[in-house]
């Protein structure tokens, strides 16, 4: 084999004029990439998606580590210094309503918010992939069951479903990760539907079959292959979505409950100080903001790297 | 192109009625039956007495037909908490969920659509970039949020708005009124703006890609009479996305309503939740997923009026 590098070749008809052209063309050992390695060398050579990921990373390794932080107790409330504004010695970011630290309310606020939006999503990611993954792979009746009850629970606006559940549950933490959860099953199962009824359709899955591969066999390697990627750039969509929803049942009262940190819930009950501290009533909802986006905008730049339609 | 329609509507009836059970479900997932949450402490005897005025007593599912079917009717029962008939109540809070969700969708379609179709055919230009950065920020930013930035902009910096309510004016086109509906209107317009804008401008640039264009421009056409084209062929999807959106104003207002407590439905969802009153929760539940169901319904025969190939497909 020779070496890597072009090499000037003959066309009888050029690109431009028609006459015969020398054109240059890559020869020798041209680096082979796998689908997966060609979306990575993609999304890492993206300075937005990059961008974002650090910071979502940042906020997410500060959440995680914040109780060895060295920070003050996000609870302790201190009555002689209430609603300190940004920039205060010792606090950082002020107090709140309560004299409680805002930064420390902050980084401990990732945790519940950061864990409400993803994992509804994840376990939503599991009920409605594979409820999905059946339908579109049996078709027939199957099919049309689970489209059908998907089709009942589309009929609710998403806000309006999460609230509904989350209300007739009453509020905790637990009943609005659920009431998420169930909101997120619908979308995930339809976008799954389709891509599998796609993909199975498709020559090479036909090919397989009349080769004899079994049902399962062809679901991972052929089904499950195309599949991920339409919907891992849909899930990291519905999680900035989810951040947003589930800090907006904290925001009404009904996640997480006082004193805990948690960033909807922050946003509401500094709601109050607007006209004291208006600085620190924005913070909690900046946060809430900053994370969805980078959510979104990681999903927009995965979205061009996978080359995916929805 | 008719029979299609029909099929349509009569699709509806079934996702009508699973609706229903799913509205009724839910207030029967929380332990205990309605009446037990708001009475307390109270004789066993007046409970039980009261739970057979209420029909509470009833197997489930006789209560879920008598409840369908007195709901039918315009019959949703009492407020537990002020002993008010729910439709009347309901019917008040829709009318001013629909003012400002209207008046939102209007200035957010509009701005949307236009600038999403400039963004789209200026592609790669300046404005492109600005558009599509503030499409980003605007389908992500949580709109209780921004509802509570503008407070603290206009009501508490400036003055300019008041913070809450929708004041006591008696006529909805005086200024009095018109100054409560602004901020909660702009708050409530941010999100379908961005997935408008966000739509029109794919649309738009997918179109300008396609072979008929060409095939315009090597006539001769002017580039207003082309865009004019683009703008018609995009109009089944953007005409699609805006019904969604215009559905999930009126049901997700919800939060943007409490942080302005406008009299809305979302407001008056946030009060029966947290006074357990069931019968105007299950109202307000059922009426907006209703009225939901029956948007798409709509925009579903719009979108065939605006492609006719969809009814062919």
């Amino acid at each position: 084999m020779k070496p890597a590098g072009t090499d000037k070749i003959m066309l009888p008809f050029g690109a431009d004029s028609g006459r015969p052209t020398a054109v240059e063309v890559p020869v020798g050992s041209v680096v082979q990439r796998t689908y997966w390695e060609n979306v990575w060398r993609r999304v890492t050579r993206d300075p937005f998606t990059v961008a974002c990921a650090l910071v979502l990373m940042a906020i997410a390794a500060a959440a995680l580590l914040a109780p060895w932080l060295g920070l003050p107790e996000p609870t302790l409330t201190d009555s002689a210094r209430r609603l300190l504004p940004v920039g205060s010695p010792g606090h950082i970011l002020g107090t709140d309503e309560l004299g409680r630290d805002m930064l420390s309310r902050i980084i401990h606020g990732g945790r519940l918010s950061l864990m409400m939006g993803i994992v509804p999503v994840l376990i939503a990611l599991m009920i409605g992939g594979s409820a999905g993954l059946i339908a579109g792979f049996v078709g027939g009746r199957v099919n049309m069951l689970i489209m059908r009850v998907t089709d009942v629970f589309y009929a609710f606006p998403s806000i309006l479903l999460a609230v509904a559940i989350a209300g007739a549950l009453g509020a905790g933490i637990g009943n609005a990760l659920l009431a998420i959860t169930i909101v997120f099953i619908p979308p995930i199962t339809r976008v799954t539907e389709s891509v599998t009824t796609q993909v199975r359709s498709m020559d090479f899955v036909e090919a397989a079959r009349a080769s004899g591969a079994g049902t399962l066999a062809i679901i991972r390697t052929h089904v499950l292959g195309n599949v991920l990627g339409p919907i891992f750039v849909y899930a990291t969509v519905l999680i900035s979505v989810s951040i947003v929803i589930s800090a907006g049942l904290s925001f009404i009262g009904l996640g997480a409950s006082p004193p805990a940190a948690e960033w909807g819930l922050m946003l509401n009950t500094l709601r109050e100080s607007i006209f004291l501290a208006p600085l620190n009533a924005i913070l909690p909802g900046f946060m809430i903001f900053i994370t969805s986006m980078c959510f979104n905008l990681i999903s927009d730049g995965l979205r061009s790297a996978m080359d995916v339609r929805l | 192109m008719f029979y299609y329609i029909l099929r349509r509507v009569l699709y509806t009836i079934p996702i009508a009625i699973g609706v229903s059970l799913v509205v009724f479900a839910l207030v029967h997932l929380a332990p205990g039956d309605p009446l037990s949450a708001v009475m307390g402490e109270v004789d066993q005897k007046m409970l039980a007495e009261m739970r057979a005025s209420f029909g509470y007593d009833k197997p489930l599912p006789v209560q879920y037909i008598i409840w369908l079917g007195s709901a039918l009717t315009g019959d949703m029962g009492y407020s537990l908490r002020t002993g008010a008939p729910v439709f009347g109540t309901l019917i008040d809070a829709a009318a001013n969920t629909m003012i400002i969700g209207t008046a939102a969708a209007l200035l957010g379609f509009i701005i949307g659509a236009t600038f999403g179709m400039l963004a789209g055919y200026n592609h790669g230009a300046w404005l492109d970039k600005v558009v599509s950065s503030a499409t980003i920020a605007g389908v992500s930013v949580p709109h209780y949020w921004l509802a509570i930035l503008l407070v603290i902009v206009f009501s508490v910096q400036l003055g300019w708005m008041p913070a809450m309510g929708a004041g006591s004016a008696a006529s909805i086109l005086s200024w009095e009124a018109w100054k409560h509906m602004i901020l909660p209107v702009i708050a409530l317009a941010a999100i379908p703006c961005a997935i408008v804008a966000r739509t029109a401008r794919a649309c738009v640039m997918e179109i300008l890609s396609m072979e008929f264009v060409e095939a315009l421009r090597a006539r001769g056409l002017s580039e207003r009479r082309i865009l004019l084209h683009v703008a018609r062929n995009a109009l089944p999807t953007v005409l699609a996305v805006m019904g969604l959106q215009f559905a999930h104003l009126l049901g997700g207002s919800i939060l943007v309503e409490t942080v302005f407590t406008w009299p809305g439905t979302g407001y008056l969802l946030n009060l029966a939740i947290f006074d357990r009153d069931i019968p105007v929760l299950q109202g307000t539940i059922l009426l907006l997923a209703l009225f939901f169901v029956s948007i798409n319904l709509v925009v579903d025969i719009l979108q065939t009026w605006a492609d006719p190939r969809i009814s062919r497909g």
